[in-house]
């Protein structure tokens, strides 16, 4: 049953992984950058949740759509005001730029909010009695637990169905392949960079709810780490490919949740990289990452 | 008036002076084609007049107005279609998705009926329209391109290197429907270094040599030009 319980455990903190994770690559795909202070938006998101829920006392409903909200404005405003000025600089000029946006955020949430740990206030009730009982006294999933893995499902199926089926769509793969040949279809190709940030965003705000409501501290570098882990969950699955977001979050997940129970807490990163780079010399493109030949 | 007039363009990346003041025009109904040797600036200039290159100096005019320094995506609503040196054709994306891309700027209504035409025009894509346009073979994917360029129902289409990489028969074949586009009343600018073949389906030519136009005339007179025989004919 403890292996069940695990793999419970581990599928609802990837399925977290894997929604950061959905931000990471479509961000990559289509601005191909690593916008490293994606998982620093997670943060603001939790905050602004945070104090709506908490301060102000609105539901929290309405507490998630205000984080969702902010965040989605605040990865426009990011991508216009710090990357957008470097779209023809080279990418390490833009990687150092995000790595500055990420402490730029981790500092104002200081100062803004003090760099005291808080008790973030969960979304949905954690109390240990607030479980659906699988097997009665042995085998049960959390309130949470299931609401993270329904996001997730969602969210995927969604995005799927986004890039698969609506012309929005198909004008960011159409941008993520080719910039100068998307254009010469009439395609804006920097309004649909702004809209890939803002998709990113709105998620990293849904994840970070999540993710503080599972495990409800909140300071200043909350997001720092579950953005390096969904980062390495995106290499894993394959930058750029949507389903392989989700598989790697899912399998990174797990895999961090079985180390800790059979292993060893404190090695749990160290094998889940270790994981990565067998994976990567044995696959360079990630598990579902495509490579496609090109003809001259 | 031309429906398209360049006037003195000077096109530079970085230090180099790639476009020496070239000016042409492309008149409603005609081929009209550059030709010259690689690096001659023949791209260059395409590239200029879609807006995905500047010019320091003068103006395009396209259709009576002033298209220098518009951003390329605003074109294609203008009528104005390119087809990319090396086809660029989406090959993660289906040939329909590709099509459909084509139309971006297109009401939803025209789609359907632009498809129609297209696979007309192009059985082969009609019945690979599912099919991922990486596996379609080079004379597929620039059949596909043109079919994209189509969809936006340009009035005046440039097309960059249609024959390169191509073999013979499939050379041939582009060129088939080069004419027949013509003939449909597509107004076309063709960029090519098969100066032959592009001599011969067009009105005009322009023969340009690192930067600048250094001959232009009616397709035969270009075709038996002595000066153009020797450098780009074989002799």
């Amino acid at each position: 049953m403890s292996f069940l319980n695990n793999v419970i455990t581990g599928v609802s903190l990837g399925s977290i992984y894997a929604i950061i994770a959905l931000g990471y690559t479509m961000v990559y795909g289509i601005a191909k950058m690593l916008n490293f202070a994606h998982g620093d938006v997670i943060m603001v998101g939790a905050y602004v949740c945070f104090l709506a829920m908490g301060n102000s006392g609105l539901p929290p409903v309405v507490g998630v759509l205000l984080a969702v909200l902010v965040c989605t404005v605040l990865g426009m405003v990011i991508e216009r005001l710090a990357y957008k000025p470097l779209r023809s600089a080279p990418s390490l000029a833009v990687l150092i730029t995000a790595i500055g946006v990420s402490y730029l955020l981790q500092n104002s949430a200081q100062i803004f909010w003090g760099a005291a740990t808080k008790t973030f206030t969960p979304i949905v009730s954690t109390d240990p009695e607030a479980r659906l009982w699988l097997v009665p006294g042995q085998l049960s999933i959390s309130y949470v637990a299931i609401l993270s893995v329904a996001c997730c499902v969602v969210v995927m199926a969604g995005l799927t169905l986004f890039t698969g089926k609506t012309k929005m769509g198909k004008a960011m793969r159409a941008c993520s392949e080719n910039k100068a040949a998307a254009q010469l279809m009439g395609i804006n190709v920097d309004s649909t960079i702004s809209m890939t940030f803002a998709i990113g965003s709105a998620l990293a705000a849904l994840a970070g709810v999540l993710m503080c409501s599972a495990y409800p501290v909140l300071s200043p570098t909350t997001g720092s780490l579950p953005g390096i882990r969904a980062f390495t969950a995106a290499v894993f699955g394959g930058i750029g490919s949507i389903p392989g977001a989700f598989l790697g979050g899912i399998l990174l997940g797990v895999i961090e949740t079985f180390v800790k129970a059979y292993i060893s807490t404190d090695l749990s990163d160290a094998v889940v990289f270790a994981v990565l780079i067998v994976v990567l010399l044995v696959k360079p493109s990630g598990l579902l990452g495509k490579y496609v030949p090109e003809k001259v | 008036m031309a429906m398209l007039e360049v006037h003195d363009i000077n096109v530079y990346y970085g230090a180099i002076h790639a476009i020496k003041g070239i000016s042409f025009e492309v008149n409603e109904g005609e081929i009209v084609t550059l030709i010259g040797a690689n690096g001659a600036g023949k791209s260059t200039t395409l590239k200029t007049i879609s807006g995905l290159l500047h010019s320091r100096t003068g103006s395009i005019t396209f259709q009576g107005e002033n298209i220098a320094g518009t951003a390329p995506h605003k074109l294609v609503g203008k009528g104005l279609a390119q087809v990319p040196e090396g086809r660029a054709v989406f090959l993660q994306m289906t040939v329909e998705e590709n099509l459909e891309m084509g139309a971006y700027t297109r009401p939803n209504a025209e789609v359907d009926p632009g498809l129609e035409k297209v696979y007309d025009q192009f059985p082969r894509l009609k019945e690979r329209r599912k099919q991922i346009a990486g596996t379609l073979s080079g004379g597929e994917q620039q059949m596909l391109a043109m079919g994209r360029a189509l969809m936006s129902s340009p009035r005046l289409m440039m097309l960059d290197e249609p024959s390169m990489g191509l073999a013979p028969i499939l050379v041939d074949q582009i060129f088939d429907i080069i004419r027949s586009l013509h003939k449909n009343g597509t107004t076309i600018l063709l960029v090519e270094q098969n100066a032959r073949m592009a001599l011969s389906v067009a009105d005009r030519g322009y023969v340009l040599e690192t930067g600048k136009i250094v001959t232009s005339g009616s397709g035969k007179e270009l075709l038996s030009d002595e000066s153009v025989k020797k450098a780009y004919l074989g002799g």
